[in-house]
């Protein structure tokens, strides 16, 4: 297990895609030092910004574990691109986290900057804390969101989270912003708590579901029915009445829109259409 | 500065010369006779391949929609980029790169001409201030002329002589290298939501059709002697059972011609050589754009090669990108250019699995291999359109050996290999019609006197490929031919070498080549064309011209016109 502290407050961003169990395994301790990042416009060592420590590991099996403690608010594209082992994080953490990732789990104790999990294509994401804009949303102008995997986030996320989502899972405890799954494909998308405005807009598949105050449903949704429970993944139903609405039609969509029904006595008026 | 490559296999088309050893002699940017061997600096060229810089006939480099595209596609740029080195600067793009990093793989390819085919009249500032700052290679441009306005009323009325020279003072005014013509007719009735489908269609409110816009300009293209035909994207682009349009086109302009001197370029013909009733049916034409052209001489092609790859498709045919955008559902740009011309980009990706895709870049290749003669169809992608230019060298490998072409075919969509007629054609090119069809060709075509060769007094613009001809049978080393295309061994741009093994060694500028058109009677400025433009553009006459001090290395070549 590889033990990272930084050595000092960073304030210029960090952009650290080799913090990354697949480039770690293998290497001893001086060759992760070696590594090189840039701070700002100038390329650094790993070793220059970070304290590193090698924590002998009981079970020699175990895949390649990080952990960092410290405040990463700077530090970007922690994990980008990883195939497997994990990283752990306590502390806040900055932009592209686990950007394209490809296996293997990160989990945070700590708030998460935008773009995490940007176009992840599997494992798992989990973050104990509030995330940022673009949770798992693509780069933008692409139209490549996340392709698999799953993100479960125990805080508040901000606008435009699942955006492009073609498959995976999203799990949000907290409430989320706008544009939630906006322009999705496949995939589930579950929100406890409330949801901002235009949730679903131009979706042309997939689920969303709002456990909690969603306070209009686009006009080009049609509602097509009040179901006893919906299903997040496997193990996981949420059992509440909700009203399951059909969209985007302006995209000629397919998707699925479950809206909690008693949290949003407001949306009563939608049951004579059905 | 002297310079010597010596013990070369010098291919030089156009000087008929076919992989002799010749040294080639470099003086004060030109090729000369001799120099001084003991003075001069020497490249030891031995086992390589030496040819004239590449030429690129159409290529969307620089100008407003280029640059719309980048605005439209930030997420081409997230996964290509270049970091800036002791000698370049930074630079980013797949599809369309930014400027630099545009002359700088031309550069790496051997490539040191390139013309950008499709500059609105109206931005020309904008196309010229963009290769101010392309390095590396010469450019120009052609401005779209097709459905200006004045051309199509002139037209009309069938003053031919008052066209060419509102024709010679808008090459004057734009900079411009030659007449381009894209979906003629088309693009003024798409201002009205409407197209022509095909050659004798009337424009709406103009009472014209295609077949007299591209007769007439064809008449005025040889009225002002311009070097190069009109450059011509013919209506109907991109749409099943185009073939017959491109065929009227190519034949309605058939009484025009000169003895044995083209009069019109069908440009990117691979998207003009669709058959077929709809994309089901959809088939290839290839052959008989094929017969036709190799039965006649007035006419010359480029490929438009698709590429497996994700790109930007941009042209000034607007209609055919909507068309392209209701069947990719992709993002999409629509622009009216004022009384000119329009345009529109579209992002698109070519897919291997796909029926029509993988018939397309069959189509590309029979065209290259049916039509005989290696002066009348020229290697293109078309860039972006069908795919980057960066993919040259793949073309080339597909030309040079049926291998290569085999190994991709496995790999394409099983219906469109069953209709493909590449698995029936056994031609394999050789160095010289590759040095042909990527620059002897293409600067013949465009009447660059000093381009494309390695004669005495021609610009000092060489390409070295490390590929021994001798040794190397590209049939069954294709891998070896792309990738010696790929990075060239060495690069030569006006007498200076600027590339070595693939690496830029000095950024350098290139010139910006463009017309002086010379009419015995400069076109009057009347007090009615002044009205015009108050009335229906957006710029005034008198800051609608580029003037030459708006070019950072003019060079500008004098044409003396009929008229």
């Amino acid at each position: 297990m590889i033990n990272l502290r930084p050595k000092k407050e960073f304030k210029l961003p960090i952009i650290a895609e080799r913090i990354n169990p697949s480039v770690f395994e293998g290497k001893t301790c001086d060759k992760i030092a070696d590594l090189k990042l840039w701070e700002g416009n100038k390329p650094k060592k790993l070793g220059e910004l970070f304290k590193i420590e090698d924590t002998k590991m009981k079970n020699k099996s175990e895949t390649t574990a990080i952990v960092i403690h410290g405040d990463l608010g700077k530090v970007r594209r922690i994990g980008a691109g990883m195939e497997s082992g994990e990283i752990t994080i306590y502390g806040n953490v900055g932009m592209h986290l686990g950007e394209e990732m490809k296996n293997g789990q990160i989990t945070v104790h700590g708030n998460v900057d935008g773009w995490a999990g940007s176009m992840m294509k599997s494992g798992t994401i989990e973050i104990h804390g509030n995330v940022g804009d673009y949770l798992g949303a693509p780069y933008r102008g692409s139209s490549e969101g996340m392709h698999g995997g799953k993100i479960t986030v125990y805080g508040n996320v901000g606008n435009e989270a699942g955006a492009h989502m073609r498959k995976g899972v999203i799990k949000i405890y907290g409430s989320a912003g706008q544009f939630t799954g906006f322009r999705m494909r496949n995939g589930i998308i579950y929100v406890q708590k409330d949801c901002g405005g235009r949730t679903g807009a131009c979706i042309t598949g997939g689920t969303t579901v709002v456990g909690g105050v969603l306070e209009s449903v686009l006009p080009t949704f049609t509602i097509e029915s009040i179901k006893k429970k919906a299903k997040i993944e496997e193990g996981e139903i949420v059992e509440t009445p909700f009203y399951l609405f059909l969209g985007d039609l302006a995209e000629d969509g397919k998707g699925k829109l479950y809206v909690a029904k008693e949290k949003n006595p407001h949306l009563s008026y939608y049951e004579k259409f059905i | 500065m002297q310079l010597l490559i010596k013990n070369g296999f010098v291919y030089d088309p156009l000087n008929a010369v076919k992989g002799e050893k010749t040294d080639i002699a470099i003086k004060n940017g030109k090729i000369v006779e001799e120099v001084n061997e003991h003075k001069a600096k020497v490249i030891d060229a031995s086992g390589m391949i030496v040819m004239p810089g590449g030429v690129d006939i159409h290529s969307h480099i620089a100008g407003s929609k280029v640059n719309s595209g980048r605005l439209l596609r930030p997420e081409d740029h997230f996964k290509d980029f270049e970091p800036k080195t002791p000698v370049t600067r930074s630079g980013v793009g797949y599809s369309i790169p930014s400027t630099f990093t545009t002359g700088y793989r031309y550069a790496r390819m051997g490539y040191t001409t390139v013309m950008d085919p499709a500059m609105a009249p109206l931005e020309a500032k904008h196309t010229h201030e963009e290769f101010n700052d392309i390095p590396m290679i010469d450019k120009a441009s052609y401005p779209l002329l097709g459905d200006w306005w004045f051309v199509l009323e002139y037209l009309r009325e069938g003053k031919i002589e008052e066209c060419a020279r509102y024709v010679a003072w808008m090459i004057a005014s734009t900079k411009g290298y030659a007449i381009k013509l894209v979906n003629p007719g088309g693009l003024e009735a798409w201002g009205f939501g409407h197209n022509v489908i095909n050659l004798d269609d009337q424009v709406p409110y103009f009472c014209i059709t295609p077949r007299e816009i591209i007769r007439g300009l064809c008449k005025v293209n040889k009225l002002l002697n311009l070097p190069h035909t009109i450059h011509v994207h013919t209506n109907n682009l991109g749409k099943p059972g185009n073939y017959v349009t491109a065929l009227e086109t190519m034949k309605c302009v058939e009484d025009l011609a000169e003895e044995n001197r083209p009069a019109i370029h069908i440009t990117h013909c691979q998207f003009c050589a669709f058959k077929g009733d709809d994309w089901r049916t959809f088939e290839s034409g290839a052959e008989s754009i094929a017969k036709y052209v190799n039965n006649h001489s007035h006419v010359t092609l480029d490929m438009g090669q698709v590429i497996f790859t994700d790109t930007t498709t941009m042209t000034a045919d607007g209609p055919f990108q909507f068309t392209l955008y209701e069947l990719s559902g992709n993002k999409w740009i629509n622009h009216d250019v004022e009384t000119e011309t329009s345009g529109g980009i579209v992002p698109f990706h070519y897919r291997r699995k796909s029926y029509v895709h993988a018939l397309q870049w069959s189509i590309g290749l029979e065209l290259a291999l049916l039509i005989k003669n290696p002066w009348k169809i020229y290697v293109s992608t078309d860039h972006p359109n069908a795919g980057p230019f960066i993919a040259y060298p793949k073309i080339v490998a597909w030309l040079m050996s049926r291998k290569a072409r085999e190994r991709t075919l496995k790999k394409i969509n099983p219906r469109a290999r069953s209709r493909s007629l590449l698995t029936s054609i056994d031609r394999e090119l050789d160095f010289y019609e590759i040095a042909t069809m990527t620059r002897a060709g293409q600067a013949k075509a465009l009447g660059l006197k000093n381009k494309g060769h390695l004669g005495i007094g021609a610009d000092a613009d060489v390409s070295i490929y490390s590929i021994n001809p001798e040794t190397t049978d590209p049939s069954r080393k294709y891998k070896t031919v792309r990738r010696a295309f790929k990075r060239a061994a060495c690069t030569v741009k006006d007498g200076e070498v600027v590339v070595k093994q693939g690496e830029i060694l000095r950024h350098v500028k290139g010139a910006t080549l463009w017309l002086d058109v010379q009419t015995s009677e400069p076109v009057k400025v009347t007090e009615e064309m002044k009205r015009r433009f108050s009335e229906y553009w957006t710029v005034e006459y008198e800051n609608y011209p580029v003037t030459e001090h708006y070019i950072e290395v003019s060079r500008p070549i004098a044409v003396k016109a009929d008229v």
